[in-house]
């Protein structure tokens, strides 16, 4: 009796430290990829690299039109996105009852969620470039990237709304105020650091997509910084894949597409990073 | 001025209105990759465009069978399930399980942060890191294969199966295991009977969604496959899956030709494919939640 119990102890230890031999094993390879990546690129940030336009055929110079290319297709695809992802995390949270409807429209937003990337690019192609008329450009991109985030930011909002405590609404409806400036005035405003955490999370998304800008947006090279929303950008991502499969001078584009992945990446996990810290303070403002 | 009941019905319906924006978007999508692929159906036949193996879109007569490119999506993302399922699902259960919380409160935020790491990095890493050891370690004449493939799609789909499945394992109530534990279970019995049949079917909808994850990755696959449309026979040939075969050549086909028509009608292919993915996990989603709340 005794002796199988020791076995059954003895089972259990090694079968968990088989487990955790996994787990190190899996953030072993992810950190890896990182640390080769930096290795490899760090050497060709410079102030220069991050400020200059880049030069003779993309062998020299910088980045800059790709991270502001990069900014202006974020910035648009979120200023399109979370109006319409707060309202309808508003809708599904505040309004809707309980049963099919809701339902229906979460299931849309799942599915919409799991739609691979590269179809979302050509719907802005078919929609955005062709039947709008809106050709290859920041608008088109910002279009089709909203539309790529809109499912995290519903989610990320309709966390943050379910979240505030029963009791501000109940309060606020109770001193007669109506259903709608209870959201406006009480809900919201407690809600705005979840929503803010689900936005931050569409960024940090977005700014490292490239099947969806291939075709709406995304140029390897222009001479000249964008001068409207029609024009054609660069863009962080679509850089380094541009650097590593065209253009003549493979020897020097490589290093550069490492330099490119290194600002992206700094980019995407510290904004990230910021998100996280934001829910977990944020998780604690309702918890006691 | 209105009246502050008719207020509240107008901004109750446009609130509706938005909330369903996701399902007319997905419905645009339906429409319009049908508008634009449906025709190479009409023309080449749906039986033939799926199972037969000739993609020369160029060629003339141009040949529009992508029956190799869906069976390189296909082994591709089995690949890299083999490995992306063990690793994934044993982290989580540790994770969730074993490790101290404390690590736990380090350890989870971290693989989340690395499950945003850009598809195009991972493209990257593959196809200048690891490919090479990949042409060295088997003596191949290009490490862009269906192997170097698989490996990515793996690593990128394990923070996915990771973050989701031990979501699920931290949902199965308490009171499950304190009560095997009081019945004298260690606590990989406990584990091992209780807790993954219980979280098993959130398990699945994890694994499920790390798939479609995986079928619909574009740049790395672009990236590292390869890029030859031929039948997925040797892991350590080149493949050329639906999502790169869309994104390396919508670029160069004219709009509204055969070839732009035939590229939707993959994109076709691939949306459904993802869209029964998706159901099927939403799915083992509601049987989990059922069994959670005690049936």
């Amino acid at each position: 009796m005794e002796s199988k119990l020791i076995k059954r102890k003895l089972t259990e230890k090694v079968i968990f430290n088989i487990l955790g031999l996994f787990l190190w094993i899996s953030i072993a390879i992810l950190g890896i990829i990182i640390f080769f990546i930096f290795k490899r690129g760090i050497g060709v940030i410079s102030w220069e690299f991050i400020t200059s336009m880049p030069a003779n055929g993309m062998t020299e110079g910088g980045i800059f039109p790709a991270i502001l290319g990069s900014f202006y297709l974020v910035s648009g695809s979120i200023l399109f996105a979370t109006p319409l992802g707060v309202f309808a995390a508003i809708y599904m949270t505040e309004y809707a009852k309980k049963g099919r409807l809701i339902r229906l429209i979460r299931i849309g937003v799942n599915n919409l969620a799991g739609v691979p990337s590269v179809v979302f690019g050509l719907f802005g192609l078919a929609v955005f470039v062709k039947y709008l008329n809106f050709g290859v450009s920041i608008l088109s991109g910002a279009l089709t990237l909203a539309i790529v985030i809109l499912p995290t930011i519903i989610r990320a909002s309709e966390e943050a709304l379910i979240s505030v405590p029963d009791e501000y609404r109940e309060s606020s409806l109770a001193l007669g105020a109506t259903k709608w400036q209870t959201i406006k005035n009480v809900v919201l405003p407690a809600a705005i650091p979840g929503i803010l955490t689900g936005c931050i999370l569409g960024v940090g998304r977005v700014a490292g997509e490239t099947a969806p800008i291939i075709f709406t947006a995304a140029t390897f090279f222009s001479m000249k910084l964008p001068n409207s929303v029609f024009s054609e950008v660069m863009a962080l991502p679509y850089h380094i894949y541009a650097l590593v499969t065209t253009g003549t001078f493979p020897a020097k584009q490589v290093p550069f597409a490492y330099g490119t992945a290194v600002v992206l990446l700094v980019l995407v996990l510290l904004i990230n990073l910021a998100a996280i810290i934001l829910r977990i303070r944020y998780s604690k403002k309702f918890s006691n | 001025m209105l009246n502050w009941k008719t207020k509240e019905k107008v901004i109750k319906n446009t609130l509706l209105f938005f909330a369903f924006s996701s399902i007319l978007f997905l419905a645009g999508i339906i429409v319009v990759l049908f508008n634009e692929g449906a025709p190479i159906f009409a023309k080449v036949g749906i039986f033939k465009f799926m199972f037969t193996g000739d993609w020369y879109p160029t060629y003339d007569p141009a040949g529009f069978g992508i029956y190799n490119l869906l069976a390189a999506s296909i082994v591709v993302t089995i690949g890299a399930m083999v490995f992306a399922v063990p690793f994934g699902v044993a982290s989580a259960v540790y994770i969730s399980y074993i490790l101290p919380k404390r690590f736990k409160n380090i350890v989870k935020p971290t693989i989340e942060m690395l499950a945003g790491v850009p598809s195009v990095i991972y493209g990257l890493f593959g196809m200048k890191i690891l490919s090479p050891y990949i042409k060295e370690l088997f003596g191949l004449p290009t490490g862009l294969n269906a192997l170097t493939a698989m490996i990515m799609l793996g690593i990128m789909a394990l923070p996915t199966i990771v973050s989701l499945s031990e979501d699920a394992i931290t949902a199965v109530p308490k009171s499950f295991r304190d009560a095997s534990l009081a019945l004298g279970g260690t606590r990989l019995e406990t584990m091992v009977r209780v807790i993954l049949p219980t979280a098993s079917s959130g398990i699945v909808t994890a694994i499920i969604l790390g798939m479609g994850r995986a079928i619909g990755e574009t740049m790395t696959v672009l990236m590292v496959a390869g890029g030859a449309s031929l039948f997925p026979s040797n892991i350590l040939k080149p493949v050329r899956p639906m999502t790169a075969t869309i994104a390396a050549e919508m670029g160069e086909a004219p709009v509204g030709s055969d070839h732009y028509q035939a590229l939707f009608g993959i994109a076709i292919i691939l949306f459904i494919i993802t869209l029964i993915f998706n159901i099927f996990a939403d799915m083992a989603q509601q049987r989990f939640k059922k069994k959670v709340s005690g049936e």
